[in-house]
């Protein structure tokens, strides 16, 4: 008399249904107990209200650039001089990887903004202190595997497929940014 | 069959083949598929089930808690209020997680109670009780230390009390203290070590549980009558039977869990543990949670203070020894008229307790906590003895289908009276 | 006989509960009034305008003495501010920060991303400052305190003169409802003291009233998010419970 022990998916139509319903309603609960967990591991929202910096551009002197951490990543601010902007704008875009002229990629010509990190595979590339090696076009170099990057900070040669990522970014007055 | 691959009876080519080189599926089916499970539960057998569930959602919250919390006594308060206030759905995860720990121990209560009614506690099923116990004594400490993490005054001054107590055994006891303390106080390294044993403890938990489940599985579960299943007629396969009753059970329980979290989820806590923990400043009343308080009124109700410390571990350590205490041949105290007035007296005097532990250390609590703590133990070590040999229990019933289906069953032959708690 | 003795043992067991209430402390215990809030009740929701002008209280009044560290001053969006004014409350207050590329500390006026500045830089300062007693901080108050925000408005309005016989002690202060009712707090609210923009009376009741919704939001952002969330999932468990015991009943048909 007592069933067997096999699940009761067979049988009538209503059977069936009850099953099905309940069945449903039961995954519903599970999906939305798991979204909780899963939304908690998204960014806090003291996180996301860090988003901001910024940042001081009278002491960087031209040609120099100085790096500020900004969303836990490095940013390299240069001021360009008169001839990086040349060289910058000199080339023609079929030649690069990732095309993008200069103007796009800074809002005041003397200034560019651009997060520190190779677009290959995450290392911070060298240029930034006098004395280190820039790489053949005057910008960057990344000696992880060989990124050579422009006074623009657009990829050149090497590996990486991106040119450096220009942040979010506004100038609140001719001599501070605010970075995000 | 192939040498060296188990017989697996699955279709399914996937299950089959996993099947074949680990039976894991015949192992489901047969332990919780098939097995055969008395007929006649009643809804205390679901509390095994949802204290297994209480543990697997404590476990995923606190995980999910672990991510978020810094335990330094510099920053343990303030980050889970960042907890509560800004990680998403944070205020949930720790509700859940503080109001589950109550829930674990109202329905592990319930389901020690229901073990101690209905004799589960007897031959066969000594080591399934003394595996339950320990689990009991785990969950306690687990959950003493998860009280310090969050440092507010109550988790300061509840683990300073209770640390202290261990200095009352002669000898070795401010040794152990200092052990417990990494210092000469409750401080950041008494924090940092309760954080890492309470992530450790739950694991161990699952695998004395684990055990726990290993051992009902040999001896078979008991049933509201206390008479062992004697053939086929009197089990149902676990499945569909239990897993639907489980299953219900276990909705009403997320119904009672759901007005706790999201309506009143700070009514089983102290206010005061949202102060944060300042040692200068001593709490006027002290009191650990709702679930040690019979202990703590035990430990309050003798003068001596490793007189105190000794009964309240004794009242625990009792437990251990029921099984050949209580020498009744007769398991359910639905057959036990005696014993089931005893044992309700028991019940009262736990709920005594517990509310005296909850009051200041004044008279008239003090005396009603002796006059409990007395009958506490007397209950074990007197009573449960002697009634073991004088109670006169009702008849039993032949079997538990005769029981449930054929309407109540006659009173068993005399001889086999001697001997009711035969295995089928 | 078993549903007999769980009916007793229910009986008891809510007894019980109904009296474990923490003891109270020394003095004769004034019961706390019960004060109808508009987050009262399972449906109760903070009153926004309540709130903001709570917050303007707890600025103008609370502030001197009592910090709220673990608040964010953008937390204020979600009593209605917006972003702009968010970040004009904010720049009205200097906090600490650097240290600078000098290797010092300064000031600037607070962003939205600030913690609430507090009035001292720590414990000591605030204690030394008040006669040694400290000004608590009321971030989470509410939670804090037994009766929660029925204490807090009782507290607010329970000052008064101390009794005949009852001598004060010196620097100390009667209030009918604190513990012991000799509160180191001198009366923090006065008639008029505060100018609300929305025209309410600025009496002692309606400021009370103000500021504590203010601090029971503080304490508890989420109440109404999680009592929404609420009756919906016991209306779900409801239902799924009605299913499931249909299924069970069901498959359970054969057997009883």
């Amino acid at each position: 008399m007592a069933d067997s022990g096999e699940a009761t998916a067979s049988g009538t139509p209503r059977r069936d249904f009850l099953n099905l319903v309940t069945a449903a309603f039961a995954a519903v609960g599970v999906g939305a107990v798991a979204w909780p967990f899963i939304a908690s591991l998204e960014p806090a929202r003291d996180v996301l209200a860090l988003a901001t910096l910024d940042v001081d551009l009278e002491p960087i002197a031209e040609g120099q650039a100085i790096t500020v951490m900004w969303r836990g990543k490095p940013v390299f601010v240069r001021h360009r001089t008169a001839a990086d902007i040349a060289a910058a704008r000199a080339v023609t875009l079929a030649q690069l990887p990732d095309p993008q002229p200069d103007q796009a990629r800074v809002q005041r010509d003397q200034w560019l903004v651009v997060i520190g990190v190779c677009t290959h595979l995450g290392c911070v590339p060298l240029g930034q202190r006098p004395t280190d090696a820039k790489g053949e076009f005057n910008g960057w170099f990344c000696p992880c595997h060989g990124s050579h990057y422009d006074t623009s900070g657009r990829i050149r040669r090497g590996p990486a497929p991106r040119n450096l990522e220009v942040p979010q970014y506004a100038f609140t007055s001719d001599t501070r940014i605010r970075i995000g | 069959m192939a040498i060296g691959l188990h017989d697996s009876d699955f279709k399914n080519p996937v299950v089959r083949w996993i099947d074949q080189r680990m039976p894991v599926f015949t192992l489901m089916q047969k332990e919780y598929g098939s097995f055969p499970t008395p007929r006649n539960f009643n809804y205390f057998w679901n509390f095994g089930a949802l204290a297994m569930v209480n543990l697997m959602i404590m476990i995923a919250t606190g995980v999910f808690l672990a991510m978020h919390y810094t335990p330094h006594t510099a920053y343990a308060f303030d980050s889970v209020d960042r907890i509560m206030r800004d990680v998403n759905f944070g205020w949930l995860i720790r509700y859940v997680h503080m109001n589950g720990a109550h829930m674990f121990f109202i329905v592990v209560f319930i389901h020690i109670w229901r073990g101690m009614y209905y004799g589960s506690y007897k031959a066969p099923r000594e080591l399934l009780w003394i595996l339950g116990v320990i689990i009991f004594l785990l969950m306690m400490a687990t959950a003493f230390m998860g009280y310090v993490l969050p440092w507010g005054q109550m988790s300061f001054w509840g683990a300073t009390v209770i640390t202290n107590l261990f200095s009352a055994f002669p000898i070795v006891g401010d040794w152990i203290v200092s052990l417990l303390w990494g210092g000469f106080s409750v401080d950041n390294p008494t924090l940092n070590r309760f954080f890492a044993l309470h992530y450790l403890l739950p694991f161990l938990i699952v695998g004395v549980v684990f055990l726990h489940v290993v051992a009902l599985h040999i001896t078979g579960s008991n049933n509201p009558l206390g008479v062992e299943p004697k053939g086929p007629k009197d089990t149902l396969p676990f499945h569909p039977y239990y897993t639907a009753k489980d299953s219900f059970g276990l909705v009403i329980y997320f119904i009672v869990f759901a007005a706790l979290v999201f309506f009143a989820p700070n009514i089983l806590g102290h206010a005061e543990n949202n102060i944060p923990a300042d040692p200068l400043v001593t709490p006027p009343h002290i009191v650990p949670e709702w679930y040690f308080l019979a202990f703590y009124a035990i430990l309050r109700a003798v003068p001596d203070k490793l007189g105190g410390v000794l009964l309240m571990f004794g009242a625990i350590a009792v437990l251990f020894v029921l099984p050949w205490l209580d020498r009744s041949p007769v398991r359910s105290m639905r057959f036990r008229p005696m014993a089931r007035i005893a044992f309700l007296l028991w019940t009262v005097s736990f709920f005594v307790l517990t509310y005296c532990g909850a009051m200041p250390a004044d008279e008239p609590y003090v005396t009603i906590s002796r006059f409990a703590t007395a009958y506490y133990f007397a209950y074990f070590l007197v009573i449960l003895p002697l009634l073991g040999r004088l109670e006169k229990p009702l008849p039993l019933p032949e079997s538990i289908s005769r029981a449930v289906l054929g309407g109540g069953g006659g009173p068993l032959p005399a001889g086999a009276a001697a001997k009711p708690m035969e295995k089928a | 006989m078993v549903r007999n003795t769980l009916k007793a043992l229910a009986v008891i067991g809510g007894l019980l509960a109904a009296s474990a209430l923490p003891a109270a402390a020394a003095g004769p215990y004034v019961p706390i009034p019960d004060t109808r809030f508009s987050f009262d009740g399972i449906f109760g929701a903070f009153d926004r305008a309540s709130a903001q002008r709570g917050f303007q209280v707890y600025k103008e009044t609370c502030a001197a003495c009592h910090g709220m560290r673990l608040l964010s001053y953008r937390h204020l969006r979600e009593l209605g501010f917006t972003e702009q004014q968010v970040a004009a409350i904010a720049s009205q207050f200097q906090v600490v920060d650097g240290p600078n590329d000098e290797g010092q500390m300064f000031e600037r006026p607070a962003r939205a991303s600030d913690r609430f500045r507090s009035p001292f830089p720590n414990r000591q300062a605030a204690r030394a400052a008040n006669n040694g007693a400290y000004p608590v901080d009321l971030s989470i108050i509410t939670k804090a305190r037994a009766g929660g925000a029925d204490y807090i408005y009782a507290l607010l309005t329970g000052y008064q003169d101390p009794p005949p016989g009852v001598e004060m002690m010196e620097g100390m202060h009667y209030n009918r409802y604190f513990p012991g009712h000799m509160i180191a707090m001198a009366r923090p609210l006065m008639p008029d003291q505060v100018t609300f923009a929305d025209g309410t009376p600025a009496t002692v009741e309606n400021m009370a009233r103000d500021v504590t919704t203010f601090l029971a939001w503080a304490a508890e952002p989420e109440l109404e998010q999680r009592r929404a969330m609420g009756v919906k999932v016991i209306l779900f468990l409801t239902v799924l419970a009605g299913l499931v015991y249909a299924v069970k009943r069901r498959i359970w048909a054969d057997v009883h």
